[in-house]
C-alpha cells in the first residue's frame, strides 16, 4: 500500500489554509466531475482521489493526523492505536465545513483508497453537505466482443451481469462502438426509484476479407488477364455463400462493381441489405513460356 | 400504471432535499418537463436520470440553472461529435489493411 500525497493531488503547499483547500477541490472538482466527463473513467479515478484529499484536508483532525504521520504513517497506525487504547472514550468532534462530498449516479462515496481506509478506519461519518444517494439506480456498463459473423444474423445470447442472467437480442447489423440500452437491468432504485439501465457497447472485430461502411461491404476480386480481357465468368465470395459474375470484355484494373442487396444487413430493418462492391484486380501472368513470348509480341506489333 | 411512469415531485423532494420550487425552476428554465398526473405534478421516469445530472451540478458544483443548461448543451454536442467520430473511425477502418 502506497503512501498518497493529498496536498499533491489538489495542487497545494503543506501550509494551504482552509479556504485554499476548499478553493483547489472545487476547481477541480468542476473540472473532473464525473457528470462532465461522462464514460471517462480516468476522470473518475481522478475525481475518487480529489475526493479523498478533501475529506483528510479539509477536516482539521484528519489533516492534523495525516501531517503528523507523513510518510510514516504504518507507523502512526500502530502508535495511534495504543493512543486509542488509553483513551477510548476520545471521540473526534464532528466540524461542517460546508465542503460537502462529490459524487455521480457511477461513483460511490464509499471508495476510498486502501490507504485512506487504513490510516483513518474506514470511510468514517460524512460532513458537511453530503450528498443525497440516486433516487434512480446505477446504469451498469458491459462491453461485448463480438466478430462481423456474429452481427449478420440477429441472434440471442445470455449475458451474466452483476450475477444476473439476461437474455438480449443483438440485433443484425449492429455498428462497431454501438452502444444498446436494455432500460431497467440496472441497479435497483431507492424508495421506490426507478431502476437504472443496463448498457451494452458492442467491440466488433473483423476476421473476414470484407470491409464495412455501415451496410454496405468492399471486397477485392482476382481476375487472371484473360479473363479480363476476352470477358468471361468469375466466382465471387459474398457475406453469404459464392456467386457466379460476368465479366465485361477489356476489364480495366480496379474496376468497381456493386453487388446490389448483397452487403450487409440494415440495422433494424428486417430482410434490408446494403451492397457489395467488388473492385477487380488484374493478374499479370508471370513465367511466360517462349510461346507465350512469341503470341505477345505478335499482339504488341499488331497495336504498334 | 400511472404512477410507475411518472415521479411525483413531492417524492423527488423529499429524496434530493430540495423544495418545490427548485424543480418549479428548472421547468421554467426547460430544463425539465412536469406533467400533471391526477393533479399531482409528476416528472416522467424516462427523465430522472437527466433530472439526477442536473441535481449533482447544482448540489455538488454550485451551478445555477442557466450555467446547467450551457453544460447540459455542451454534453450534447460533445455525445454527437463522439458519435461522428466513432462512425468516422469505422469508415477508416475500410482504408486499413
Amino acid at each position: 500500500m502506497a503512501f498518497i500525497d493529498y496536498y499533491k493531488i489538489l495542487g497545494i503547499n503543506k501550509s494551504a489554509t482552509t479556504a485554499e483547500i476548499k478553493k483547489a477541490y472545487r476547481k477541480l472538482a468542476r473540472k473532473y466531475h464525473p457528470d462532465v466527463n461522462p464514460n471517462d473513467k480516468t476522470s473518475e479515478q481522478r475525481f475518487k482521489e480529489i475526493n479523498e484529499a478533501n475529506e483528510v484536508l479539509s477536516d482539521p483532525e484528519k489533516r492534523k493526523k495525516y501531517d503528523k504521520y507523513g510518510k510514516d504513517w504504518q507507523h502512526g497506525d500502530a502508535y495511534e492505536q495504543a493512543q486509542r487504547q488509553q483513551q477510548s472514550q476520545r471521540q473526534y468532534q464532528q466540524q461542517d465545513y460546508g465542503g460537502g462530498n462529490f459524487g455521480s449516479g457511477n461513483f460511490s462515496e464509499g471508495e476510498f483508497s486502501d490507504f485512506f481506509e487504513s490510516m483513518f478506519g474506514g470511510r468514517g461519518a460524512a460532513r458537511g453537505r453530503g450528498r443525497t444517494a440516486g433516487f434512480r439506480g446505477q446504469d451498469f456498463n458491459a462491453e461485448l466482443q463480438l466478430d462481423l459473423k456474429d452481427v449478420y444474423k440477429t441472434q440471442k445470447r445470455v449475458l451474466t451481469v452483476n450475477g444476473k442472467n439476461i437474455r438480449l437480442t443483438i440485433p443484425a447489423g449492429v455498428e462497431n462502438g454501438q452502444v444498446i440500452k436494455i432500460p431497467g437491468k440496472g441497479g435497483p432504485g431507492a424508495n421506490g426509484g426507478p431502476n437504472g439501465d443496463l448498457l451494452i457497447q458492442f467491440n466488433i472485430s473483423n476476421s473476414t476479407n470484407f470491409k464495412r461502411d455501415g451496410s454496405n461491404l468492399y471486397a477485392t476480386e482476382s481476375l487472371d488477364i484473360y479473363t479480363a480481357i476476352l470477358g468471361g465468368e468469375a466466382t465471387v465470395a459474398t457475406f453469404d455463400g459464392k456467386v457466379k459474375l460476368n465479366v465485361k470484355p477489356e476489364t480495366q484494373n480496379g474496376t468497381k462493381v456493386k453487388l446490389k442487396g448483397k452487403g450487409f444487413p440494415i440495422y433494424k430493418k428486417e430482410g434490408e441489405f446494403g451492397d457489395l462492391y467488388i473492385t477487380y484486380t488484374i493478374e499479370m501472368p508471370t513465367k511466360l513460356s517462349d510461346k507465350e513470348k512469341e503470341l505477345f509480341n505478335e499482339l504488341k506489333k499488331l497495336k504498334s | 400504471m400511472t404512477t410507475e411512469i411518472y415521479i411525483p415531485i413531492k417524492t423527488l423532494c423529499t429524496h434530493y432535499k430540495v423544495e418545490t420550487s427548485f424543480f418549479q425552476g428548472l421547468n421554467d428554465y426547460g430544463l425539465i418537463e412536469i406533467t400533471t398526473v391526477e393533479k399531482s405534478p409528476c416528472v416522467h421516469k424516462n427523465h430522472i436520470k437527466n433530472l439526477e445530472a442536473i441535481v449533482r451540478l447544482h448540489q455538488d458544483l454550485n451551478i445555477n440553472f442557466e450555467g446547467i443548461d450551457t453544460v447540459l448543451n455542451l454534453l450534447q454536442k460533445i455525445n454527437d461529435l463522439q458519435d461522428e467520430l466513432t462512425a468516422a473511425k469505422n469508415r477508416l477502418r475500410i482504408f486499413e489493411e
